[in-house]
């Protein structure tokens, strides 16, 4: 097997009674890579992480996940993953240092757990009882249990679902943190720009199948993409047109309304653009 | 950012540090404990409940049932035995079935503990709350209804052995209907109607024997009879045997029915026990 990777699926399938969730998926995910999966609900993404992460077990295909097939777990190769699930468990009645200081006894080599509580920005709250916390903090407390491992492999399941604007921007940054000291993480998100954002490579599933894998940039051929130039007639109607020369279109409706183009607008196509045309076609 | 220039993961320095397993289950014991006592409705319902009863049936039947034997002496080995069963059988029927439903046993399972850790932390916290009900609740009867504890350490031994076995059979069954309910909230549905039934039928609120004997055999099909029965034989006098359905304790037969729901119990657990929800997978 590949030592370059983390994470190695071939042909996965997963089906639940009579709908197929998983069809066929191929993945690839390289050690210390921070590879976003994208996807529609429904499009088999949260069953694929959860196979990754050893919670359910395949109908067929092969999966390598840090040298090891996840379908029978054993407590070392636990230690090396994180985990951070969809609104998982609340310990209602516990603070957030009992909970995380707890969990760190699971752990071999687990991180120092008041330096967690500070990097996911909880410092101030460690002897708060888990349910005053907001929504946002709960998700910070996911993820401190989700690290406090230090984990080699961190799966995060939409983690800044319910953040605000700042809190995202502090998520980010942890999570470049993370990478930077190599962490593989492999995040499912329905923000494009987070996706943008953090990712060197982006996954698309789509009817249980990854339809595209590129570097956000490329994705779907982002960058050959024509752009779009667009503006507003004397009579007040908008047009647009596709070039592969926007400059000289430009210059050649410069001309023509002699000095400013009113409504004058050249776009290239969205990540968010390219990702709903290859959903939307399957 | 590149893609493939990292660092790698920096290797460990710090020599493993990993908690023993004694330790990783004496911890998980202490927090489950804390959780309970931090839980105002545990404590109340759980704990206070058989204290409550006691108070209210000691009170309203205050007469001897023979001569030189309180009421309270009768009533109290009900008491015991459903505090008993509250604290195991009740519990964890309730809780498991939360704790199932709000995640947090994926959560755990997500982790490198061993899944025995999980169960140990319940099994502590069942031991140390029904310690301290029975304690408290043999501390309310003497001081106020004149409750004469047992007299000689043959009958404490008895008290012992009756209330492990009981608590074992209890333990492993409540982990198993866990598995039952489908929500956090129909745990209770499923658990509270099973205990009721059993309290009645079981001699708990009246006199075994003055029930019908249909009911008395259907009792002594599951555990509660047994443990009242068990406990009967500690705090009654011998001749008391003579009235029961036997016309003894039958305390080799307690054992037994105890020792085979522990193994019921067990298969149940060992076969049916479900770490994540079913719409979960």
């Amino acid at each position: 097997m590949d030592d370059e990777l983390a994470i190695s699926v071939r042909g996965l399938r997963k089906a639940y009674g009579d709908t197929t969730a998983v069809a066929g998926l191929d993945l690839d995910v390289r050690r210390g890579e921070v590879f976003a999966l994208l996807g529609p609900n429904g499009a088999g993404k949260t069953t694929t992480v959860e196979i990754l992460e050893g919670y359910r077990q395949r109908d067929a295909g092969e999966v390598t996940v840090l040298g090891s097939d996840p379908a029978a777990p054993g407590a070392d190769w636990r230690s090396r993953v994180g985990i951070v699930l969809q609104g998982t468990g609340e310990f209602d009645e516990l603070t957030v240092g009992e909970v995380v200081r707890h969990f760190a006894g699971f752990y071999a080599d687990a991180d120092d757990p008041e330096k967690v509580i500070e990097r996911v920005g909880l410092a101030g709250k460690a002897r708060a009882r888990t349910h005053t916390l907001s929504g946002g903090q709960k998700r910070r407390l996911d993820v401190a249990l989700g690290i406090v491992g230090r984990p080699d492999l961190l799966f995060l399941d939409e983690p800044t679902t319910g953040f605000d604007p700042e809190a995202r921007r502090e998520f980010w940054d942890l999570i470049r943190d993370l990478a930077a000291a190599g962490t593989t993480i492999v995040l499912t998100t329905h923000y494009l720009d987070e996706a943008e954002a953090l990712a060197d490579r982006v996954g698309v599933i789509a009817g249980g199948q990854l339809v595209e894998v590129a570097a956000p940039a490329q994705l779907g051929n982002r960058q050959e993409a024509l752009p779009t130039v667009s503006w507003r007639t004397p009579e007040g109607a908008v047009e647009s047109a596709q070039s592969a020369t926007p400059t000289a279109l430009v210059a050649e409706l410069a001309a023509r309304f002699g000095g400013e183009v009113p409504g004058l607008t050249v776009t290239r196509p969205t990540l968010e653009d390219i990702y709903l045309t290859m959903i939307g076609h399957r | 950012m590149t893609t493939t220039t990292k660092p790698a993961a920096p290797v460990a320095t710090t020599p493993a540090r990993r908690v023993g397993p004694v330790a990783l289950g004496l911890r998980q014991g202490r927090l489950e404990i804390t959780q309970f006592l931090r839980s105002r409705e545990s404590v109340v319902f759980t704990m206070g409940f058989p204290v409550i009863m006691i108070l209210i049936f000691a009170a309203i039947f205050n007469d001897e049932i023979a001569p030189g034997v309180s009421y309270t002496q009768y009533f109290i080995t009900g008491m015991i035995a459903t505090g008993l069963m509250t604290v195991s059988f009740q519990n964890l029927g309730i809780w498991i079935p939360i704790e199932r439903d709000r995640g947090v046993l994926k959560r755990y399972r997500g982790t490198p503990m061993p899944k025995w850790v999980y169960f140990a932390g319940k099994v502590l916290m069942v031991v140390a709350i029904g310690v301290a009900e029975t304690l408290l609740l043999l501390a309310v009867s003497v001081a106020f209804f004149d409750l004469d504890l047992p007299a000689t350490a043959g009958r404490w031994l008895t008290f012992g052995w009756v209330s492990v076995l009981g608590v074992t059979a209890c333990t492993l069954c409540g982990i198993a209907i866990s598995s039952l309910a489908r929500t956090a909230r129909s745990g209770s549905a499923v658990v509270t109607p099973v205990a009721l039934v059993l309290q009645f039928i079981s001699g708990v609120f009246f006199v075994f024997t003055e029930l019908p004997s249909w009911m008395q055999q259907v009792a002594a099909l599951f555990p509660l009879k047994w443990m009242c029965q068990g406990l009967r034989s500690v705090f009654l006098p011998d001749s008391f045997g003579g009235q029961e359905p036997a016309g003894s304790f039958e305390l080799g037969r307690v054992a037994l029915v105890l020792a085979a729901w522990c193994v019921i119990g067990l298969v149940l657990c060992l076969t049916t026990f479900r770490w994540t929800t079913r719409r979960d997978g």
